[in-house]
This record gives C-alpha cells, structure tokens and sequence, in this order.
C-alpha cells in the first residue's frame, strides 16, 4: 500500500511535466490545427536555458525559472513569425514537415554548442520527509504545486479572459475572427509564447528532478507529451492536464510493477489502442469538416 | 463627404477579373443594394471592404480613411461590420459568447490585470457581458443566451449574426444575403427589420441580394454587377426596366 502511495506521488510528479508539455501541443493544435514537432525540443531548449542562467549567471529558483520560460516563449514566437506564419495556407503537411525540421535544428545547435551532457546545479536544497513511510521530498511537492499554478492560470485565461475567447474563436473559424475586430496575429503569437513558455517551464522543472541533460532529451519526452495530448483530445486542454496525468500514472506504475523496459510500450500501445476506440481523445469532440 | 468612398476598385484572382472598376459612394443613413447574378463579384467587393482581401487597384476610403491596405481587424476598429452569405457564426460557443467576442477591441484591460482579478479586468467584462446580453434582448433572442450557436433555428442565426456585427459598434453594415433560405413571409419581416436595426443603431447599410422583393422594397439605390463589372446603377424603378438587367439575369434573347 505504501509502495503504491510512493508511486501515486511519482506519477503525479511526472504527469505534471507531461501535462505541462502537452499543453503546448494541443494550444497550437487547437489554433493552428498544427502539430507542432518542435515542441519536445523546445523543452529541451528550456532545459539548457536553466543550466546556463544557473551556472553563469547563478540565480536562484525562481529568477532562473522565469527567465527561461521568457528564453522559450521568446523563442517559440520567433520559430512561429519566421518558420510557420508563411506556411500558414500551405498544406498541413508543409507546416508539419517545417516543424520536424525545426525540433531538428534545435537539437543539433544545442549539440554544436554542448557536445556533452550537462549537469544542472542545485538549485533547491531539496528536504525529504517522510510520511507514514512514503518519502515526499520539497522539490516533488514544488514540480507538482507550480504545475498545477501554472495549469490553473492557462485554464483561467483561456476561459474567462477575452485574449482566450479569442483563442477558442480562432480555433473554430479563423478567417472570420479577424472581422470581430481581433487582431489574429496577435493572438497567434501569444498563443505560442503561453504554450512554449509551458514547455520551457517543464523543462526547467524535469532539469531539476533529472539534472543530468542533454540535447536529445526532448525527443521521446516531446513524444509522451504528444501522446498525452492525443489521449486526452488534441486541441483541448483540460484533455491535456488529464492526458499528461494519466500517461504519467501509466508509466510509473508499469516501471514499479513489469519490468521498466515495458514502459515506452505500454504508452504507445495506450495511444494506439485510444485511437482504435476514442480516435478524437476523451475530451475531444470530432470536428466537422467544412464543405 | 460620403461616409464610403469606391474609387476605380479592382480586383484580379490569378488572371480573373472579379470586380473591375467598381465605384460607390454611401453617404450617412443610405441604405444601398449590389445585386447581379452569381459569381458577378457581389460578395469579393464585401471581401475588398473589409479588407479579407487586399484590392489589386483602386482605392476605399471610410470616414476619410484609406481602407486598402489595412488589416481586417483594424478595418472591424474604424467602425464596419458585416455579416455572411453562408452563416458563420462560432457554433461550438454559447450564443452569448458570440456576442461577447465582438466586443474584443473595446474591452480595456491588460492580461497583468486579469490575471491579478484587479483594476479593469472585473468591470470591463461585466460590461462587455451586460451589454452583449443587452443586445441578444434587444433581438429577442435572450432565452437562447447559454445555448450552442448551432442549436438555434435557422431564422434566429441570421439574427445572432447581425447581432455580433452590431457589437462591433460599427457605423457601415454589411448584409450578405441577408433574404438567403426565407419564404416571402419572412422576408417581409425581415424587411422591417432590417429598416429598424437601420433607425436604431443610426447604420448606413450595404446589401447583396438575389431576392428582388427585399431589394426593391428596401434600397433606396442599386449598383448591378455582372462578370465584375458594373452595369447599371440608380434607383430601383430604374433598374428594373433596364434592358442591360434583364439581359444579364434573364439572358439576352428575351428582351429582343
């Protein structure tokens, strides 16, 4: 019993990352019907950003955390305006295609610049408590509180501000939000400064659990975030918070009970047997297609 | 000064002509119809208004602003609204929200400030809710406030559409096809409606329509187009007796 509470607790740490992560899939999704694939890296670009305010310019947690989320939702705005906003009535693929090229990119000048792994210093003197036998260190309790903070503070702007009515809008029928008055671009900016803002966050937060990182570290987390984002219904986002969380839970609890090899399978399989049964997530909805 | 100004305006899709030289002056209160047969380049001179599309040649000017050029959301800010052919309302939001998002460019807060629940954040959007909410009585259709969009009767979308154009607060409405799908019935309300919402809101109203019942009983003026270009313009007892009309909507033999 103790041994599941200590996992429950792991889960709820990682799920938090992989929620946070897919946030910005399913944000892009949502406004751009995009996937887009640079997203995994992104984190990884959040990840790095941490190491080297930590290491040279030796802040503390919180001053590092903000400036790398600025880092990442700066740069996502960039790869937004120069990469895809001319893609942007190109064939889907097109914009697909540009992004995997991107998430490439981004891994290879991180490798130029840092062949190594790298290792991120302490930035929390983390303290471990143990309750009733299931140890609870501060850090854990820091990734899962700031994540859900920072889950709590999307799902209020996009539900009761009018920057998030616009988004909802946008996601439903771009080309006439513009003829409300809303500026679209804008929105498309701020959307992919929140959503990889979310991603740098995460990164930051994984770096912390994990301190060991290196450029490659965004692929197969970048790909679980995917797949959390898919089950929970791409372009949702409570589906995402509840994707990330349920992918989370899957992965800690296969590692604690099959041996830990079975892990990246059991997830892929949950994503492939979803989309035999539920193909639009449990939250989403089909979305008609206009004729 | 006209409140709209068409000077010479052009407009070519990859070699087509849709609309060539087309001129148009609205003054204040008019309440003006394009008509012509499909694909005539009613709905692009709409699109060229509103700044959908940027005009090849000629040029727009609005209460002595230059038009072309300028983003769409920018032109919905200086004061035009406009409505579809084929209803485009947000189906999947609330009947209220699609009011409410037409309200985007006068709700005066920052994100620091709605993120802190402080200064304007509260106030500007209960009033943005007060007066959407306003607006959907002021049409009746109130009741349907916290519905789906897609849930209203057809009739009553039309109505929400030119609802959210009105908020807005523009001074030029736009009605594609307002009469679209109605029996003679409806169309005769819709025609005290639309002389209403003219009174009401102190609109000056352009309008496309293929229904002659609701052209001829409304617009003080028409423009014709047809193949882009305009052939006829004047008042309704003149277009009706052109020859040039009934050729282009009836075909050429019959008026021989």
């Amino acid at each position: 019993m103790i041994y599941i509470l200590q996992q429950a607790l792991n889960a709820l740490q990682l799920g938090s990352i992989y929620a946070l992560i897919a946030l910005g899939y399913t944000m892009v999704y949502g406004i751009l019907t995009m996937i887009n694939f640079a997203h995994g890296d992104l984190f990884m670009v959040g990840a790095f950003f941490c190491f080297l305010i930590a290491v040279y310019l030796k802040l503390s947690f919180v001053p590092t955390l903000l400036l790398s989320m600025l880092g990442v939702a700066s740069l996502g705005v960039i790869i937004e305006r120069f990469a895809y906003k001319p893609l942007r009535n190109a064939p889907r693929v097109s914009a697909i295609i540009t992004a995997l090229g991107v998430g490439l990119f981004l891994e290879n000048f991180t490798l130029a610049l840092s062949p190594y792994p790298q290792h991120i210093p302490t930035l929390i003197n983390s303290t471990t408590w143990n309750l009733g036998g299931v140890s609870v260190s501060s850090l854990q309790i820091i990734i899962i509180v700031l994540s859900l903070a920072l889950m709590f503070i999307l799902d209020f702007i996009v539900q009761r501000t009018k920057v998030g009515m616009a988004m909802r809008a946008i996601s439903w029928d771009k080309t006439i939000v513009p003829l409300m008055g809303v500026p679209v671009n804008k929105i498309i900016s701020l959307t992919f400064a929140i959503g990889t803002g979310l991603g740098g966050a995460a990164g930051v937060m994984y770096g912390l659990a994990y301190p060991v990182i290196d450029p490659y570290m965004g692929i197969m987390v970048g790909w679980k975030a995917f797949i959390s984002a898919v089950v929970g219904g791409i372009g949702n986002i409570r589906g995402a918070m509840i994707g990330g969380f349920i992918l989370g839970s899957v992965e800690i609890m296969v590692a604690a009970f099959l041996p830990s090899t079975y892990r990246d399978v059991v997830s892929f399989a949950l994503l492939l047997i979803l989309l035999i049964f539920r193909p639009y997530g449990i939250l989403g909805k089909p979305h008609p297609q206009k004729v | 000064m006209p409140l709209l100004e068409i000077k010479a305006l052009s407009h070519n899709f990859e070699g087509l002509r849709a609309v060539s030289d087309f001129n148009l002056n609205l003054a204040e209160h008019e309440l003006v119809g394009v008509i012509g047969p499909n694909g005539a380049g009613k709905t692009t001179v709409f699109n060229l208004i509103t700044g959908v599309y940027r005009a090849s040649e000629g040029n727009i000017r609005f209460a002595g602003q230059e038009l072309v050029g300028q983003t769409p959301h920018r032109i919905t800010k200086l004061g035009i609204a406009r409505t579809f052919q084929n209803i485009r309302l947000f189906r999947e939001l609330s009947v209220l929200d699609n009011v409410r998002i037409a309200h985007y460019a006068q709700a005066a807060y920052s994100p620091l400030e709605a993120l802190l629940h402080l200064g304007r954040y509260r106030s500007e959007e209960k009033r943005i809710t007060d007066h959407a909410l306003e607006l959907l009585s002021v049409f009746k259709i109130d009741a349907f406030a916290f519905e789906h969009s897609k849930n209203l009767p057809y009739g009553l979308q039309r109505k929400l559409e030119i609802a959210r154009a009105l908020a807005t607060n523009p001074q030029l409405l736009l009605l594609d096809e307002p009469a679209a799908g109605m029996n003679p019935n409806e169309i005769m309300q819709l025609m005290e409606f639309i002389r209403w919402i003219r009174k009401t809101f102190h609109l000056t109203i352009l309008l496309i329509e293929h229904q002659m019942r609701l052209v001829m009983g409304i617009c003080e003026r028409l423009v014709v187009l047809d193949f882009g270009a305009t052939i006829a313009a004047g008042l309704p007892v003149e277009i009706q007796n052109n020859p040039k009309v009934l050729e282009a909507y009836l075909g050429g033999e019959i008026v021989k």
